[in-house]
């Protein structure tokens, strides 16, 4: 890990003003991506994964303010860089897919324009060149009969042929990173393992780093080499996909990895993750936002929240981090015992 | 679906609208009939004698069954006679040429006018929530509803042609010294500049630009808010968020993307404004003496004038109705998703 991470996200901190009081939706957010490396995103609805995706691109909502932090991508930090400057890394070097792909497309456009939009945008491609261009970059993403689909709405198309064209938009400009946030969310179970493939082998042909947000700790584990685990807007674990799942630290994770269906032997012994997210409007917050639910928690716990790095690459925000080794062994019999 | 289809389609749905209009003219034939106010004694004259009225009656064919003045009506109206207005003497036909354009041209104008403002307005607003433009807008929606027509065409007679003097006075759409341009269109902006005279361009434009001032500030309300209001709602869709990670510039993302899909409840607006200008300017027209239909209905309906109001009614019936399939054609032509049969 010599070369520069493709990119750099150091104590990311978001806001954002509400009627209820300011959410503090993000709070010094770490995560590194290598170049032509898939990371994952993990965490429950409301953990912050999109939004630090949103954060990273601009794309946050006038509402939400970056209240810290940095993300460098290729020397120009993305948080304090200039909306000209910005607007020329994204969609060329930075590109996300969205969930809902239905929905993220203009309906009223068809989709060969949308790609053309894109083409055209970051000068790749001279404008006469771009409805062809589109329909190349239509068939490259596996879409049948492309010259005819290209004149086709988002609303002639099916889910899965929808975020083939979101994919399309998004690599137009050849991206070194790629952010999926949830892309097969809402697509049938076939059309998904179908788009993540395809995903991973554009990224893999392309050289291009992927961030791949998702609520399924498996289906990153089989996606991904390295699994960044939020909680609350706090990254609580940080480490390569075996590492985690042979040796959770973070009590969150554990709890997760018992949560997960493949892990359990049965349905009986599918654990749920006591309480919920702590209301981020509060102001009385503790340090560690994972401590109310959490059932190895300490005195220690009220201190500001550390983050030990354990081995080589496994980073965990935790006093109190299981104990290596077959750490998730003890958390999985507790849960079976609750279950029984 | 091709030029073809398009065109069965919008055959039919005009074919749909022939069935409101015989019921349109049968419930205006109705109406205008059940109002009181006799037409006879009114044309008479105060000092008139019973005989004489019921002469006039007999002479006016109101002393016939209703069922067979509704015939004799009918049978008119299918050879495009569209009556005499017993006040004036005039066909109400002539009358409804000349005086329809007259409405059209100011009111297109009027909102030829307030779109050009409006909508720009709206789209600024929506772009930057609580920044001044935003609140302006708020300010001259406000204002263009709170303030009568009749005043705001009073104060502006006042302000450009009392006390600055820019404004011609306001009678009617064209000044004594000039001649009305060979009819073509019935508008005179088009007709003069048709007939190559652009003195009397300017001579009209001059005349109309106060009355459609008004009507425009009036309709600015409408529009901008509509405007705003379905920007702000595609611009947190999940498309133009697409767009902004795409990197779009800003012009695509806000015109192009946003705007387009924002238009369609700005052209319900647009059209639910143009047709009620059309049929309530009658203020307006009689602040600055415009020959326009509106004050033409009004006067012969306090006349108990048959003829002018049946005819106007039926007139504004045809607009609306075609009007309403202009809206159904664009519609189709900004979403593809809208199909005109549908």
């Amino acid at each position: 890990m010599t070369a520069a991470p493709a990119l750099a996200v150091e104590g990311l901190s978001v806001e954002f003003r509400t009627r209820g009081g300011i959410v503090r939706a993000l709070d010094n957010v770490n995560f590194s991506v290598d170049k032509g490396e898939t990371i994952a995103l993990v965490g429950e609805s409301g953990s912050g994964k999109s939004v630090t995706a949103y954060a990273i691109m601009g794309i946050l909502d006038p509402a939400g303010r970056i209240s810290g932090g940095s993300a460098v991508l290729g020397g120009l930090d993305l948080l304090s860089a200039s909306p000209s400057q910005l607007a020329e890394v994204r969609g060329r070097e930075i590109a996300m897919i969205f969930q809902n792909p239905r929905t993220a497309l203009n309906p009223i456009r068809t989709v060969g324009r949308q790609i053309a939009d894109v083409l055209i945008r970051h000068g790749n491609v001279p404008r006469r060149e771009a409805p062809a261009a589109a329909v190349e970059m239509l068939r490259s993403v596996g879409i049948t009969d492309p010259s005819r689909r290209a004149k086709a709405y988002p609303f002639e198309m099916s889910g899965g042929m929808c975020q083939r064209v979101m994919i399309a938009i998004a690599l137009a400009a050849k991206p070194s990173l790629l952010i999926a946030d949830e892309p097969t969310t809402g697509l049938d179970v076939t059309t998904q393992a179908v788009i993540m493939d395809l995903v991973n082998d554009l990224a893999k042909e392309l050289g291009m780093a992927t961030i791949f947000i998702t609520h399924d700790l498996a289906l990153a584990g089989q996606r991904s080499s390295r699994i960044v685990v939020m909680h609350a807007g706090h990254v609580v674990e940080n480490a390569p996909t075996d590492e985690l799942f042979a040796h959770p630290r973070h009590p969150y994770t554990a709890e997760l990895i018992a949560a997960t269906p493949d892990s359990a032997a049965s349905l009986d012994e599918l654990a749920s993750i006591p309480g919920s997210l702590p209301d981020l409007r509060r102001t009385d917050l503790p340090p560690c936002r994972y401590s109310e639910r959490c059932p190895r928690k300490l005195d220690i716990c009220s201190q500001p929240l550390p983050h030990q790095t354990l081995g080589a690459d496994h980073v965990v925000a935790c006093w109190n981090p299981l104990p290596d080794a077959s750490a998730a062994k003890p958390m999985l019999s507790v849960a079976t015992e609750s279950a029984a | 679906m091709g030029a073809q289809g398009k065109l069965v389609l919008i055959l039919r749905r005009l074919s749909q609208a022939v069935p409101a209009l015989i019921g349109i003219i049968i419930v205006t034939f109705l109406l205008t009939h059940a109002l009181p106010g006799d037409p006879a004694a009114y044309f008479a004259g105060p000092a008139a004698t019973p005989d004489t009225i019921a002469e006039i009656r007999h002479n006016l064919g109101l002393d016939r069954s209703l069922p067979v003045q509704f015939m004799v009506y009918v049978e008119n109206l299918a050879r495009g006679d569209f009556g005499q207005s017993i006040s004036t003497g005039q066909s109400v036909g002539h009358e409804l040429v000349t005086r329809l354009p007259a409405s059209l041209e100011l009111t297109l104008l009027a909102l030829f006018i307030s779109t050009a403002i409006a909508v720009p307005l709206g789209i600024l607003a929506a772009t930057r929530p609580d920044s001044w433009i935003d609140h302006l807008c708020r300010f001259i929606v406000t204002a263009g509803v709170s303030l009568p027509t009749f005043f705001t065409g009073l104060a502006l007679v006042y302000v450009f042609y009392y006390l600055l003097g820019w404004a011609p006075a306001p009678l009617g759409r064209l000044d004594v010294f000039f001649i009305p341009p060979p009819q073509i269109t019935g508008f005179y902006l088009i007709d003069s500049l048709l007939a190559g005279d652009l003195e009397t361009f300017w001579a009209s434009l001059k005349q109309l630009i106060l009355p459609a001032l008004t009507l425009a500030i009036f309709s600015l309300a409408p529009i901008a808010r509509m405007t705003r209001a379905s920007m702000l709602a595609v611009l947190s869709s999940d498309f133009v968020r697409t767009a902004r990670a795409s990197g779009l510039s800003a012009y695509t993302v806000i015109i192009t993307y946003a705007f387009r899909n924002a238009m369609l409840p700005v052209i319900t607006t647009l059209g639910m404004v143009f047709s009620f200008l059309l049929g309530a300017n009658v203020l307006v027209e009689k602040v600055f003496a415009w020959p326009g239909i509106g004050s033409y209905a009004v006067e012969a309906l306090l006349a108990s004038d048959f003829a002018p109001v049946q005819s106007f009614v039926l007139t504004m019936a045809v607009m609306y109705v075609a009007l309403n399939l202009l809206i159904d054609v664009l519609y189709g032509v900004v979403d593809p998703r809208v199909r005109l049969d549908a």
